[in-house]
């Protein structure tokens, strides 16, 4: 597909990704949308495995939304795996791995909605056969109406943690205990800007009732100190010594932008604790530094899903108005009332509550696994800063910590915050670079069918 | 401050002149406008093989082979050496041409290369297709960990007394009576000798003098795949040289041969060509099909430079008094350790065991105009 016939692609379908591609495609412009999922939704409003009765609030905007999305005239591309992309002189290359092999796709504009990957910070036993995080938890309740194990501890810090809970309760299952490390002070204090979202405070608060009437041990000011087992996890115990049995634990500690496309491509980024750490750099009609990519929902800085689809909208009317489909005058009267609801002050105080704070990286033992990928403790990457290792792309060079397969998307932010102890700022501890492919590619689907004769080998250096 | 010598530019080139000087006694500053291997020193795919080599440089690379190999007891520090056995392999007849023109040459200069039959490739690597028709076969082969070449020579300099700079860009050059200033930010090195180690950017240092050095660049592609259990124990290539494939104790297979990305020096590397990287990944499949139950999960570019003739840019910069450059060494991780340590061990006066005059910069000098 090339950009005769695309006017903008939008990556991810999520309620960011959803709400733009609705907004460019209203306006006359061609859309394809890439999502590496069968259906659209993102996580937020993951779609179920089996049909369901859309019997809460977010089951029921996410079956609306998708609903929209559907008759927007835009293309679904579905289970599209984004594994690469440039900024070329004619816009934006995009490498896909589908159902058909490889597929590239040029579009003059790209619409970035990749949303965010969560973060745990480590604690001995995080890498035991039951430990999972709140975000995998979800997709289980959610998409296939399981829960995660027969007894759950739900741990870390983040507005997961009680929805995921009580999920689990409403399925049958059991909760052990919910062991947030926030404590009740953090809540209070952002009391009066979480009541700046009256629904989404009933529904906390409603939900931490159900908790504490089932009987669950609610903790505040807690974390993990361990999880227990020898095959698999059997225990935690808390950072006070209580002890919980279990066979699973759902652990999070906040959330963290998805940023590898945008830096794959080279757009600005700047360090936003508060928004859950690197973020591009955008202007408020979700525009970055480079001219034809936007950026929109929580892959722009943590908002939360209420932010996500005005943002969305801002983004494809940008696009709009740069493709030459809207004047300036029609696009400010659409974009200006869409703007105080693409960064609440409800999404702002959330993220800002469950932003990683450095005396959480601090307490992680010596001897504790950071990059499970690679088996990096704490300990080796704290020798490798010790050698000369200024920033973080170096103490990878020498630890290969983020060399996995999830390429440092589950240990870059406390990597970068364990060297930004060392070195003085987040800014100059710096983040991984971005590599090809964004996910691992299976070598057989990648190579396919081919015989040697086709193999376009250059010809060969001097001898 | 003031030294007897300061190196610009901390890849291998650099440091182990760096290195070579300080241990023969002399005063040394090395600087570099990033950490130490970070470009080509750092990220190319740690092939140490023959059968990639010039043969102008097949002296140079069997005793850089032998000085990898020994690493940890002259450089005091680990860079991850596997020395194992090297395959380069034929699948046509114009490839069993090749190879056999090739490695002749390369043997008549020193290299251990026998060509064996396809059914004698696959007892050494069981892991081949069928068809192969012949291959070259040479036991001084192996690979480093590229990655792991800053650590173990940032070590090695500090413990030789030498001034690493890094993370500061020389940004201009000034002759002060019979010395250099190199200008660092607030900061400047006074210095008789300068020594240009700057890979691709070798051009643009030899600018700050006046001269004019061209110099291309080579944007080559490497890939990674995950970890996997054992599926080759040689360092496997193809005629063309085109492959360049090894797989790493810890189990990942490093796949690398040359194929290009686009970038050049100024931006730096900019990106994979797609279907470049899917030649040289159909090509790495072909030769050892289990790579097919694997993933690929990083590809990244090196940047390496090349004069006009392909061979290295050693010696002094003419029109530059007490300037020197090294680099543009072909396949330069392999044989730079020993290139570089003769071209020191020459500026301490001492004598060398083979000539460099055949790699004099002088021959690849345009007077600026």
């Amino acid at each position: 597909m090339s950009t005769d016939s695309i006017d903008v692609c939008v990556q991810g379908a999520g309620p960011a990704g959803m709400a733009a591609a609705i907004e460019a495609a209203k306006l006359g412009l061609r859309v394809v949308v890439v999502d590496d999922q069968e259906k659209p939704g993102g996580q937020v409003y993951r779609a179920p495995s089996l049909p369901r009765i859309a019997d809460d609030a977010d089951a029921r905007t996410g079956d609306a939304l998708r609903a929209a999305f559907a008759a927007s005239g835009a293309t679904h591309l579905a289970q599209r795996l984004v594994w690469g992309a440039a900024h070329e002189a004619e816009g934006f290359r995009i490498d896909l791995l589908g159902p058909q092999g490889l597929e590239t796709i040029h579009a003059p504009r790209l619409i970035a909605a990749p949303g965010t990957t969560e973060r745990v910070v480590p604690f001995p036993g995080w890498t035991l056969p039951g430990v999972i995080g709140l975000a995998a938890a979800t997709v289980l309740l959610k998409a296939e109406a399981t829960t995660p194990g027969r007894r759950t501890v739900v741990a870390g810090r983040g507005p997961l943690l009680y929805a995921v809970a009580a999920k689990i309760l409403k399925l049958g299952g059991a909760v052990a205990a919910v062991v947030d490390q926030a404590p009740l002070s953090a809540w209070a204090s952002a009391l009066p800007l979480l009541a700046t979202n009256l629904g989404l405070l009933a529904r906390g608060l409603a939900w931490r009732a159900q908790l504490l009437r089932s009987g669950v041990a609610v903790l505040h000011g807690e974390g993990l100190a361990a999880a227990r087992g020898v095959e698999a996890v059997t225990s935690v115990v808390t950072t006070s010594g209580r002890v919980f049995e279990c066979d699973a634990v759902a652990v999070g500690h906040g959330l963290i932008p998805n940023t590898e496309l945008t830096r794959l491509l080279r757009a600005e980024h700047h360090f936003d604790r508060g928004r859950g750490g690197w973020v591009p750099r955008r202007d408020a009609m979700m525009r970055t530094s480079l001219p034809g990519l936007y950026v929109v929902g929580d892959g722009g800085g943590v908002a939360g899903a209420a932010a996500a689809v005005p943002q969305g909208r801002l983004g494809g009317l940008a696009a709009a108005l740069d493709a030459g489909r809207l004047s300036l005058t029609e696009h400010e009267k659409q974009a200006a009332p869409l703007r105080a609801a693409g960064d609440t002050t409800f999404g702002a105080a959330m993220a800002a509550m469950f932003a990683l704070r450095p005396e959480q990286v601090a307490a992680i033992p010596a001897d504790c696994v950071v990059c499970r990928c690679e088996d990096v403790t704490r300990a080796e990457i704290e020798d490798a800063i010790d050698q000369g290792a200024g920033e973080i792309n170096q103490v990878k060079a020498w630890t290969r910590c983020g060399m996995g397969s999830c390429q440092g998307r589950v240990c870059g932010d406390v990597v970068a915050e364990l060297v930004a102890s060392q070195v003085g700022s987040r800014e100059r501890a710096g983040q991984y670079t971005a590599r090809l492919p964004l996910r691992p590619l299976p070598m057989a689907e990648l190579t396919g069918a081919f015989e040697y004769a086709d193999i376009p080998i250059p010809k060969p250096a001097p001898l | 401050m003031s030294y007897d010598i300061a190196i610009v530019g901390a890849g291998v080139n650099g440091a182990m002149t760096a290195l070579t000087l300080a241990r023969g006694g002399m005063k040394v500053a090395i600087v570099d406008r990033g950490g130490i291997c970070r470009q080509a020193s750092g990220v190319n795919a740690g092939t140490l093989t023959m059968q990639m080599t010039r043969v102008a440089l097949m002296p140079f690379a069997l005793r850089a082979h032998a000085m990898w190999a020994d690493a940890r007891r002259w450089l005091g520090h680990d860079v991850g050496v596997v020395v194992c056995d090297g395959l380069s392999l034929a699948f046509t007849q114009a490839e069993e041409e090749l190879l056999s023109f090739r490695a002749a040459k390369r043997r008549e200069a020193g290299a251990p290369i026998d060509l064996i039959s396809g059914k004698r490739a696959k007892e050494i690597e069981p892991g081949l297709p069928e068809n192969v028709r012949l291959a070259g076969h040479c036991v001084v082969d192996g690979f480093a960990n590229a990655y792991l070449t800053g650590q173990a020579f940032r070590a090695a300099l500090l413990e030789a007394g030498v001034t690493l700079i890094e993370d500061r860009a020389v940004t201009g050059v000034e002759r002060v009576g019979s010395e250099w200033r190199l200008l660092c930010g607030e900061e400047s090195i006074r210095t008789p000798r300068v020594v240009l180690a700057g890979g691709v950017w070798l051009e643009q240092m030899a600018g700050w003098f006046g001269v004019r050095l061209p110099i291309k660049c080579l944007i080559n592609q490497v890939a990674v795949t995950e970890r996997m259990a054992p599926v080759m124990r040689a360092v496997l290539g193809v005629a063309s040289g085109l492959l360049s494939m090894k797989q790493y104790p810890h189990g990942t297979v490093v796949i690398g041969g040359g194929w290009q990305g686009t970038g050049d020096p100024v931006t730096g590397p900019r990106d994979i060509v797609p279907a470049n990287l899917l030649g040289n990944l159909r090509l790495a499949s072909y030769v050892t099909p289990a790579l097919k139950r694997t993933r690929i999960v990083r590809a990244w570019l090196g940047l390496e430079a090349e004069t006009a003739d392909a061979l290295p840019a050693v010696g002094p910069l003419p029109g530059a008094s007490g300037v020197f450059t090294i680099g543009s060494i072909h396949s330069g991780y392999t044989s730079g350790l020993c290139i570089a340590d003769m071209f020191a061990r020459q500026l301490l006066g001492q004598d060398i065991p083979l000539s460099l005059a055949p790699f004099a910069t002088a021959r690849l000098v345009h007077k600026a105009a």
